[in-house]
């Protein structure tokens, strides 16, 4: 950490890397839940289904589905 | 300093939902509308057929909907961004905050709007059978996945060649790179063409530039909001500085 005992100056901070071990949680978590509200946007209620809420996902998000080019029906 | 960042992309991707809606409902909505119109025409023409009621009204779904599903996909677009801006930031060079947040903005772009958006477009209402929905997601994702994990290989491998070649070479290997890994799986993968033979060329143009348009704000919203609000963290404000001076 040779590097980082120098002190920035007072202006724009020189890029700083943040040490992977402090991102990989974040990462883990952020992932999960982005890949989970992605796919209920995307996709669910069209080519899968994991809750039976009867076509009222699909159509609630019909318009956004498909001008954000997912494939929708 | 990742909650600096997490805070900041979530916000940034709201606003970049937000913008996208709004473009999305100005200029996507009447496409759709027009889709709407011509498949309710057939559904009304084949024997059998009438134009079934809606479950959510079309007013909620090019309104409320269509604002609900953008900014879902803003807000995890936004915290991913936060995330891999982290391990970016620092790694790939010295460049400032906003350079690094728009050259970020700029590659998720290509790697995951345009290039999937070139191999499988965006298709209005009344494009595409409902059969093949399930292979038609499966094709579409695939292909995002092999962008994104390519793109990250081609930074990785630029990144260990700038030490031998310099930066503009190896830049230069990981956009050939990418570009020949994705052409090669882009012609390997199958085609998708499921526009019925009467449906206007014109609406199908229209409809798919407006997607892409939507998408293209999304992107520069995002990019922008998260450059913008990381630098003002990160750096002091002018009237804190002014006032310092004084």
């Amino acid at each position: 950490m040779s590097e980082a005992a120098v002190p920035a100056s007072t202006s724009i901070p020189s890029p700083v890397r943040i040490p992977l071990r402090e991102i990989v949680p974040w990462a883990v978590l952020i992932g999960a839940l982005a890949m989970i509200t992605m796919f209920f946007i995307s996709t669910e209620d069209g080519a899968t289904t994991l809750l039976a809420a009867g076509g009222y996902v699909h159509e609630f998000l019909h318009d956004g589905r498909h001008l954000m080019a997912f494939p929708c029906h | 300093m990742m909650r600096t960042l997490l805070v900041r992309g979530l916000i940034a991707g709201l606003l970049a939902g937000l913008a996208a809606a709004v473009f999305a409902f100005v200029v996507g909505e009447p496409h759709v509308d027009a889709a709407i119109a011509l498949e309710e025409a057939h559904a009304a023409e084949e024997a059998g057929h009438h134009a079934e009621e809606p479950l959510v009204s079309r007013g909620i779904q090019s309104t409320v909907g269509l604002l609900a599903a953008h900014l879902g996909i803003g807000l995890a677009l936004g915290g991913l961004f936060a995330v891999v801006f982290a391990v970016i930031y620092g790694r790939l060079g010295g460049f400032s905050v906003r350079t690094y947040a728009s050259l970020l903005a700029g590659g998720a772009f290509v790697a995951v709007t345009l290039v999937p958006f070139l191999k499988y477009p965006a298709n209005p209402p009344a494009v595409g059978q409902t059969g093949t929905v399930g292979s038609r997601t499966e094709l579409y994702f695939v292909f995002l996945a092999l962008s994104v994990i390519t793109a990250g290989l081609a930074v990785t491998a630029a990144r260990s060649f700038a030490d031998r070649f310099g930066s503009w070479v190896a830049s230069g290997i990981g956009i050939l790179g990418y570009a020949v890994v994705m052409t090669v799986c882009a012609v390997l993968m199958p085609t998708v063409n499921e526009v019925p033979d009467d449906f206007p060329a014109t609406l199908l143009w229209d409809f798919r530039l407006a997607s892409l348009g939507g998408l293209v704000v999304l992107w520069l919203v995002l990019g922008a909001a998260f450059g913008t609000l990381v630098h003002r963290a990160l750096t002091p404000t002018p009237a804190k500085a002014t006032a310092a001076t004084a």
